[in-house]
């Protein structure tokens, strides 16, 4: 108990005492699994979308693949990384190896099925009902699948946090394509998965509190973004009433 | 405005619509009336576009519809669709109402004028920024209406619109639906299992029974002269008797009836099989045998009084099963009781002659 409590105190003042070193790690951490979020939304958000408003054959199956691909352990997705990106890889060439932007294209890969597949959940949740609405009043297809992912943004606002929740909170890929090389690919699991190996269970204990301090504050974040709105309306339903 | 030609629609083995051709007039509101399940969505779902007919061809204002998704979405914003539950979106009132406006680009004051005379018109002036999804079912069905006219649409596909309110709200939405109708010379295609409410706001009504639309024509005309049996049953038409023609004296017929001659007025020759359909208001009942000038006189017992509102409903054995419809004061009046032995009466005028 005592050392939870150490390691909570240690973490407050490295933070308050601006310890240049945690602050390097933690934008680091941030700047990676932000891009890698951003960019896996951009990408898997729609990916979701085409797979949710098309009918093909075997839809089922590849819905199904990919809520299996929700537990990719992330060891495996770095092997897969690392063998693609590194000299002798078919991307070797591209020498991006122990860089941040192969841990950016590691995450991506990592948080692609979580996005995808919780955005067709997301979809799957929204009355059938909704897009004939905008359909019969003369809405184009792009128009009502717009509509229809609006009338879903807690949902699909949900399974991009749960990818920023992976992405941010992975350690075996970080270690494996990006090499915890100090002020250049250290992210904070990394860095509390060798000061634990070091014997300094206070420090990864602060900077686990910082890493979940950091998701909380993002999560928080994205929320109060698209609540604005709802709240806005709220209070013009309190004044009209 | 519209044309349907040859429309005939399955899904799957189910056949929903079998070769429905109608035709509905500039500024016309024509009304299908047919019971539940009887493919009256189904075809306004069809000339709404929001499906693909399995054979059969729509034409709008001259212009058949075709395949093309792009001349479908411009015919699709020449129209607007309130449905029977409509769906609203987790926005406010006003963005609701403006949605049909935005995908067509309309912005700014103009779109905001439009959408504020929308909600002026169907009573929700005020309620712009409530949210949608907390209004009653009533003041949906409002918004779902205000979202169509705020698109100015040329022609009005109504679903059942107040299937799902309580009478208060019916009357409003009718009495919305009627003001602009009046106000805009808006064309208006209609579903309905409600026959009167098909009758009040009808020009020109079709019976769609089993996707088959077995007639149109102006509402007084169906509910007085329906073409069969099934229409017969559906516009409320209780008493319909099977009977043979025994003569034909310049249009004044005899139909054998379980050994009883009923008169009517009818064109049918002799030997024909029919059936004799009478409105239960058509109806009168009297103690003893009536003397006046109806035609028809059949004695009977009474073997049921039920009574709702200020209405009674009586049912006779005289012979064949038998309702007539009075006020509940009479039946007060008369005393009547189950049991009772008493004579019911019609004119030759009053009998509807349909086709066995």
């Amino acid at each position: 108990m005592h050392a939870i409590v150490d390691a909570f105190v240690l973490a407050v003042k490295m933070i308050f005492t601006g310890d240049p070193e945690v602050y390097g790690i933690t934008a680091r951490t941030l700047e990676i699994s932000i891009s890698s979020t951003i960019i896996g939304a951009l990408l898997f958000v729609p990916l979701g979308c085409l797979i949710y408003f098309n009918h093909f054959r075997g839809k089922r199956t590849l819905i199904s693949i990919i809520q299996t691909c929700y537990s990719l352990p992330t060891v495996f997705v770095g092997l897969l990384v690392f063998l693609v990106f590194s000299r002798a890889g078919p991307l070797g060439v591209f020498g991006i190896m122990f860089t941040p932007q192969v841990m950016v294209i590691g995450q991506v890969v990592l948080i692609s099925a979580i996005v995808t597949g919780l955005t067709i959940s997301a979809l799957s949740g929204v009355s059938p009902a909704i897009r004939e609405t905008a359909i019969s009043l003369g809405a184009s297809r792009f128009q009502s699948v717009w509509t229809v992912l609006k009338e879903a943004r807690f949902a699909v606002l949900t399974a991009v946090m749960v990818g920023f929740g992976r992405a941010i909170s992975e350690v075996g890929l970080a270690l494996m394509v990006g090499g915890n090389i100090r002020g250049y690919t250290r992210v904070l699991t990394t860095a509390i998965s060798l000061e634990t190996g070091k014997g300094e269970v206070a420090l990864s204990l602060a900077l686990g509190f910082i890493l979940v301090a950091l998701a909380l504050i993002v999560t928080v974040l994205a929320n109060r973004f698209l609540r604005v709105k709802e709240v806005d309306v709220a209070r013009s339903q309190g004044s009209a009433s | 405005m519209l044309e349907v030609k040859g429309l005939h629609h399955r899904y799957g083995k189910a056949e929903i619509l079998k070769n429905i051709d109608l035709g509905v007039e500039q500024g016309e509101v024509f009304v299908t009336i047919g019971p539940t399940g009887s493919g009256k969505t189904t075809l306004l779902r069809l000339v709404g576009l929001l499906e693909r007919p399995t054979s059969g061809h729509i034409y709008f204002d001259g212009h058949q519809v075709n395949n093309s998704e792009g001349q479908r979405l411009e015919i699709r914003r020449r129209m607007a669709i309130v449905s029977q539950k409509p769906a609203v979106f987790n926005a406010s009132v006003f963005d609701n109402v403006a949605y049909g406006l935005k995908v067509r680009k309309e912005k700014g004051a103009n779109l905001r004028h439009k959408v504020m005379n929308a909600l002026e018109t169907v009573g929700l002036a005020g309620y712009d920024r409530r949210n949608a999804q907390t209004l009653s079912g009533g003041e949906t069905q409002r918004v779902a209406l205000a979202r169509a006219l705020a698109i100015e649409p040329e022609l009005l596909l109504l679903d059942e619109p107040t299937a799902n309110l309580d009478p208060v709200s019916t009357a409003h939405i009718e009495k919305l639906v009627t003001d602009v109708i009046k106000k805009s010379n808006l064309t208006v295609m209609m579903a309905t299992h409600d026959m009167f409410q098909g009758q009040r706001l009808a020009d020109r009504m079709g019976v769609l029974v089993a996707g088959q639309m077995l007639q149109t024509g102006k509402p007084g005309e169906i509910f007085s002269s329906p073409r069969g049996r099934e229409i017969a049953e559906f516009v409320g038409m209780e008493n319909i008797i099977a009977g043979i023609i025994t003569s034909n004296e310049e249009g004044i017929v005899d139909i054998k009836i379980d050994g009883n001659a009923v008169e009517a007025i009818s064109n049918f020759g002799v030997g024909e099989a029919v059936y004799a359909g009478i409105r239960p208001e058509e109806i009168t009942l009297a103690p003893t045998k009536d003397t006046s000038s109806a035609r028809n006189n059949f004695p009977g017992e009474i073997t049921r009084i039920v009574l709702f509102g200020p209405l009674a409903r009586v049912e006779m054995n005289c012979g064949f099963p038998f309702v007539a419809l009075i006020t509940k004061r009479s039946a007060e009046e008369m005393n009547l009781q189950t049991g009772d032995r008493i004579y019911a009466s019609f004119k030759a005028t009053g009998v509807h002659v349909i086709k066995g």
